[in-house]
């Protein structure tokens, strides 16, 4: 299958929709297919870019979404993706965030055919904006199947929208995760516990972690804490009696490379978020490391955990629960060489190579044709514009 | 001249989303007849008790797709085969089973996507055959409205049998 990815926002920026079109790029490489992926490139200096992309032109500042996104538009930029569309001869075109007013809505304009779109954010008010225009409607009809990276993503589809989108979550690379050095000096000998995400948010509940940290410490003078993330742990850090402040090391924001290894550094590893968590991206890392993980009862994680059966779960917000669940987690090797063992097995389900199955599956049920497009032609082209015909052939319906 | 290009704009728009209804409708049936074969290969494979009720269920959608009362036939297929996979007995041998339930799982997933992406389809169509427009200039000529299909398609939960692009 011939597949083309349209990404909106620079390639070149780091960002989740990038790394999302990246990895769903090399896993339908790796099943057999032919991909091309269409973004803003930026020309920054030192961007490994990868053979199968084509770059769409210089990207533009612009305040999108509440943050600013760099994204690229206009009659040139127009130019380049109605030429990229004739000239790549589609099976399928694969939008992802439709509505940005960048590459991605300059395909849905320009192309005709086979369309399939993802939507990773659900920003309701710049949906709704969207939608009351005529033109964005019109982007909107085109497209045969619609992908939502989250529950939250398709809930706000269904309401502003109308007309529903399956379900497919963000992968992960689990290779990328399977094997790495420890960071130098850890995880030491006395035990120590890992914690990944914001640490100025407190939905990531790192206050509860801190909490049983500080529960736990009097009776195991050398636990130390591994605190990985953006953000200013001061706020966090005041919760922790002066004392033990030592042993709560914070690593600050992290390279990829050294996420990985970051996963490799703790004997046990803890996901304490407090809700809102749609999926859980780090928690799926984590346990493609093989990491022996404690995290926090909500429904996402349970479900990804498999009800506790890949790692231990604690009520939510509960510190002193979450002491004793990892107390005993850092009393057994035993039970983490089993919790590693079962992670690594479940986080099978959300490896890309099974997500990238399901989009491919999308892309299949968008080609079944049988006699209903008998006459016209196959495969992703250019919109031709109206046609008058289209009056006339309304009668032959 | 303006008014009319608009109109044919609006006339190549609906005759775009009515041309979708027909591509998923018929996306769907594929979907569903493949749930139905792969089910009936799975209860044929197994040949046991346990796969009896599921064999019966995907024979009486398969009847039902020719007479009409589908939406029920093909809701108890879905439930027929969550009752069979989901709460059998760990005991069980299933390991010779691997591809039959594989294709049931992929095809399940395939029923569920397609249903989507075809009510997706539908409704797009009845927003805009709502328009004022539309019905005044009677853009939609004689093509019927669309309806929903709507049934319980939730497929069976396998979360040990990771379904690989081999499967597709």
């Amino acid at each position: 299958m011939r597949v083309g990815l349209v990404c909106p926002y620079a390639w070149d920026v780091p960002g989740g929709v990038q790394q999302h079109i990246g990895d769903l790029a090399e896993a339908l490489l790796g099943m057999g297919h032919e991909v091309s992926v269409l973004a803003p490139v930026g020309g920054a200096d030192g961007v490994r870019t990868p053979g199968y992309l084509v770059p769409a032109g210089r990207p533009v500042p612009v305040p999108y979404n509440g943050s600013v996104a760099r994204l690229s538009f206009g009659p040139r930029t127009a130019a380049r993706v109605r030429r990229w569309i004739s000239e790549g001869d589609f099976d399928v075109l694969h939008i992802h965030e439709p509505f940005a007013p960048s590459v991605s809505l300059l395909a849905c304009w320009a192309a005709e055919g086979p369309l399939v779109a993802t939507f990773h954010t659900s920003n309701p008010r710049s949906r709704a904006m969207a939608v009351s225009s005529a033109a964005l409607r019109s982007a909107m009809e085109k497209i045969n199947g619609r992908i939502a990276v989250s529950e939250a993503a398709r809930r706000t589809l269904v309401e502003h929208l109308g007309g529903d989108a399956v379900l497919i979550p963000n992968g992960v690379a689990v290779r990328r995760f399977a094997s790495a050095e420890p960071l130098p000096g850890w995880p030491g000998p006395g035990g120590s516990i890992g914690f990944l995400g914001r640490l100025d948010e407190p939905r990531k509940g790192l206050s509860v972690l801190l909490e049983a940290f500080t529960l736990m410490a009097p009776a195991r003078p050398s636990l130390r804490l591994l605190v990985a993330g953006p953000g200013d742990p001061a706020a966090a850090m005041a919760a922790v009696p002066e004392h033990l402040r030592e042993r709560v090391v914070p690593l600050g924001r992290l390279d990829d490379a050294d996420k990985v290894r970051a996963y490799h550094s703790a004997d046990v590893f803890c996901a304490p978020n407090l809700g809102g968590e749609s999926f859980g991206i780090v928690l799926t890392e984590a346990m493609a490391a093989g990491a022996a993980i404690v995290a926090s009862d909500i429904p996402a994680f349970s479900a990804v955990l498999d009800r506790g059966a890949a790692g231990e779960l604690f009520t939510t917000g509960d510190p002193a629960h979450l002491a004793e669940r990892a107390g005993a987690l850092l009393d057994d090797p035993g039970r983490r060489a089993e919790l590693s063992r079962a992670a690594r097995r479940a986080v099978h389900a959300y490896d890309w190579e099974t997500v990238a199955a399901d989009v491919a599956h999308v892309y299949q049920t968008v080609l079944t044709r049988g006699g209903a497009g008998r006459g016209e032609p196959g495969g992703v082209r250019l919109d031709t514009g109206p046609r008058a015909t289209a009056l006339l052939r309304r009668e032959t319906r | 001249m303006l008014f009319g290009f608009y109109l044919s704009w609006r006339a190549t728009r609906l005759h775009r989303v009515h041309h979708r209804v027909d591509t998923t409708r018929v996306a769907l049936e594929a979907a569903l007849a493949r749930r139905r074969t792969a089910a009936l290969a799975l209860a044929a494979a197994d040949g046991t008790e346990a796969t009896a009720a599921l064999a019966a269920a995907a024979r009486t959608a398969g009847e039902a797709s020719l007479t009409g009362e589908r939406d029920l036939a093909e809701s108890t297929l879905s439930r027929a085969l969550r009752d069979c996979l989901e709460f059998r007995d760990q005991d069980r041998c299933w390991g010779m089973l691997r591809p039959q339930l594989a294709e049931v799982e992929a095809a399940a997933k395939g029923v569920h996507m397609a249903r989507t992406f075809h009510n997706a389809a539908v409704s797009d169509t009845r927003r805009a055959r709502r328009s004022v427009l539309v019905r005044t200039f009677r853009l939609a000529g004689t093509a019927p409205l669309p309806d929903y299909f709507e049934i319980d398609d939730e497929p069976p939960r396998l979360p040990l049998l990771p379904v690989g692009p081999d499967t597709l």
